[in-house]
């Protein structure tokens, strides 16, 4: 019934209402710790990056000492007139507009059947799909770049024709190595949406003669969207914020060049070192996420809430 | 798809009683394709998802020199435990090292932020007090806020106060999950009864005792939820530790086997300690995932679906 998705999720809160402030040194105690460490390593980054962002560095005359000086949106212009950022935008858009539904489509399709009366040996799928999430990023990418390489690769036949590795197939090389990790992750928070569903529905929808494909298109497919918009969310984020497997790429291809994603445009520029510029990048970078997210919230919640 | 097989029974069907002929009708025979394409499915993914650590399994086991001369995915001469010896004593254990630091980095880590986030989410769920939406919606924001984008101001925050380099610049940061009281909240809210919370007033406990000793073996599920996935961000966090730490000293093993990786055009007998690191690097996650499945499956339903 409160069938609420993540963002506007209202838990259920207990109804009486206390006579204010009984209660209070307990929640200040039980708030504050987790409170303070919040605005210290969250809420404070953020603005320092804000602040840092309108900096920028003077130097009278070329030898001069360099000075941090207020610079309006000296570097936001900076960042939106530089070439490789925005292409690296773009590559990760492109990217995430293949992965995200491949990866999500495959997750829902396994979350069903495991779902169904089809699939035996249930309990070893389900461990099979999940443990690439148990690698992390960087080792998932090394491993992957292993077997990509002709020479280690136990697929030669395929490695030795195609160069997974070139400048036109690696970033299709690293949302394989992004959806191996990740199907499983997916469809086990897909799949424990799916086990919530209360089977009278099932039963109901039986006795009307539909079939499992039936059941899984109208039934449990539009039950368990909220739980697949908090994984597109998820995996939208994700996307934009691409940095592990395409460093780790960088020793194994050349294609991979130093601004190949946003992330790794503002690594790279931070270490010019250029802070200022990387910190508007950074922002810049989270906005578009932010924008990114709530717009596919908005888009997929047309009704506004 | 299965209209065909339904249809004998149809002229029953507008009594209530064909139920059981409809399901005897969808015996094994009509089933039979559509599960052989399941377990087709099934089992070819499974293939995808296991082969690579198949692959990294055999590959640690073997010797340098059939690394690259036989069958990739069967054991030759098993060389396991010589390469696990090597990968452990080479540089004076320095992989030792970095799997204590991503223990540490992980464990500790996730476990204040486990402490932290549930007593949070608790309060923010079972107390009723002003700005407590407020600052739920700021927690909440932190949620979408990615941990990447936070890497390159923290850095410049430790520099301020030259902590970079440190244990503590990676350390502090992780302990900090707006997902684990977003989580906890739900949770509490739908498994912590007020009549309980009461009944441990009346008996005299305070609310911090009442917390820890009642209301935390109540919402277990979503705490041991919050603590893996914490544990697996901070694992597998790698920008942060990037920006941050110049002494391989207090690299976690991601890193550090990152910058082995880098090398090995220069000193190629890294390869082999690579892929032994590697697969030693995942053993724990892998383990502790086996181990507390029980739990962790149902609070990540709970985080979905409520």
């Amino acid at each position: 019934m409160s069938r609420t998705e993540l963002l506007n999720a209202e838990p259920a809160v207990l109804e009486n209402r206390k006579p204010k402030n009984k209660f209070k040194k307990a929640i200040v105690l039980f708030v504050a710790p987790f409170g303070v460490l919040f605005l210290l390593f969250y809420l404070a980054p953020i603005s320092y990056a804000l602040y840092q962002s309108f900096l920028k560095v003077d130097r009278q005359g070329t030898f001069g000492k360099a000075k941090e000086v207020f610079g309006g949106f000296t570097q936001y212009i900076a960042v939106f007139q530089n070439g490789p950022f925005w292409e690296s935008i773009g590559r990760v858009f492109l990217f995430g507009a293949v992965q995200v539904p491949v990866m999500l489509g495959l997750a829902l399709l396994f979350a069903l059947l495991l779902d169904s009366p089809l699939v035996r040996g249930k309990k070893f799928f389900r461990l099979a799909f999940f443990v690439p999430y148990a690698v992390p990023g960087v080792i998932a990418a090394i491993m992957w770049g292993f077997l990509y390489s002709p020479n280690l690769s136990p697929f030669t036949e395929v490695t030795s024709k195609i160069n997974f590795l070139s400048a036109d197939l690696v970033l299709w090389a690293m949302a394989n190595v992004v959806t191996w990790v990740f199907v499983g992750y997916n469809m086990l928070i897909i799949y424990s949406s799916l086990l919530s569903i209360p089977t009278e529905i099932y039963e109901a929808a039986r006795l009307d003669g539909a079939g499992q494909l039936r059941i899984a298109l109208s039934i449990k497919i539009p039950l368990v969207t909220p739980a697949i918009i908090m994984t597109a969310i998820f995996s939208i984020i994700g996307t934009l914020q691409l940095l592990a497997e395409p460093q780790v790429f960088r020793t194994f291809s050349s294609a991979v060049n130093s601004t190949f994603t946003p992330n790794l445009a503002v690594l790279t520029t931070s270490s010019i070192p250029n802070i200022h510029l990387a910190a508007a990048m950074s922002v810049v970078l989270a906005l578009t996420t932010f924008i990114l997210s709530f717009a596919f919230l908005k888009f997929t919640h047309p009704k506004g809430n | 798809m299965n209209k065909q097989a339904t249809s004998p029974s149809k002229p029953n069907s507008r009594r209530r009683e064909p139920a059981l002929t409809y399901s005897k009708a969808r015996g094994p025979r009509e089933q039979m394709l559509p599960r052989m394409g399941a377990m087709l499915i099934m089992a070819v993914f499974a293939f995808y998802f296991l082969i690579p650590i198949w692959w990294l399994f055999v590959s640690a086991t073997k010797s340098k020199g059939d690394l690259t001369s036989t069958n990739p995915l069967w054991f030759s001469e098993f060389n396991f435990f010589e390469n696990v010896g090597n990968v452990l004593t080479y540089r004076d254990g320095v992989f030792l090292r970095w799997i204590g630091n991503s223990l540490a980095y992980a464990g500790g880590g996730a476990l204040i932020a486990t402490v932290l986030a549930g007593m949070c989410g608790y309060a923010l769920a079972k107390y009723s007090f002003k700005g407590r939406e407020l600052i739920f919606n700021v927690i909440l924001g932190g949620v979408l806020v990615p941990a990447t984008a936070l890497a390159l101001p923290l850095f410049l925050m430790f520099s301020q106060v030259n902590a970079t380099n440190t244990f503590w610049a990676v350390f502090l940061p992780s302990i900090v999950s707006p997902f684990g009281v977003y989580l906890t909240r739900i949770y509490a809210g739908s498994s912590v009864p007020d009549e309980l919370m009461e009944a441990a007033r009346l008996d005299g406990a305070s609310e911090v005792r009442t917390f820890f000793s009642v209301s935390v073996k109540l919402m277990f599920p979503a705490l041991v939820t919050v603590f893996l996935f914490q544990f697996v961000a901070i694992w597998n966090n790698f920008f942060l530790p990037l920006i941050m730490l110049r002494d391989e000293g207090n690299f976690p093993v991601t890193l550090g086997l990152y910058t082995w990786n880098s090398q090995i055009n220069q000193i190629p007998e890294l390869r082999m300690y690579v892929l032994v690191g590697a697969l030693l690097s995942i053993i724990p996650l892998i383990i502790a995932f086996l181990f507390l499945q029980r739990f962790w499956r149902s609070g990540l339903g709970a985080g979905s679906v409520k």
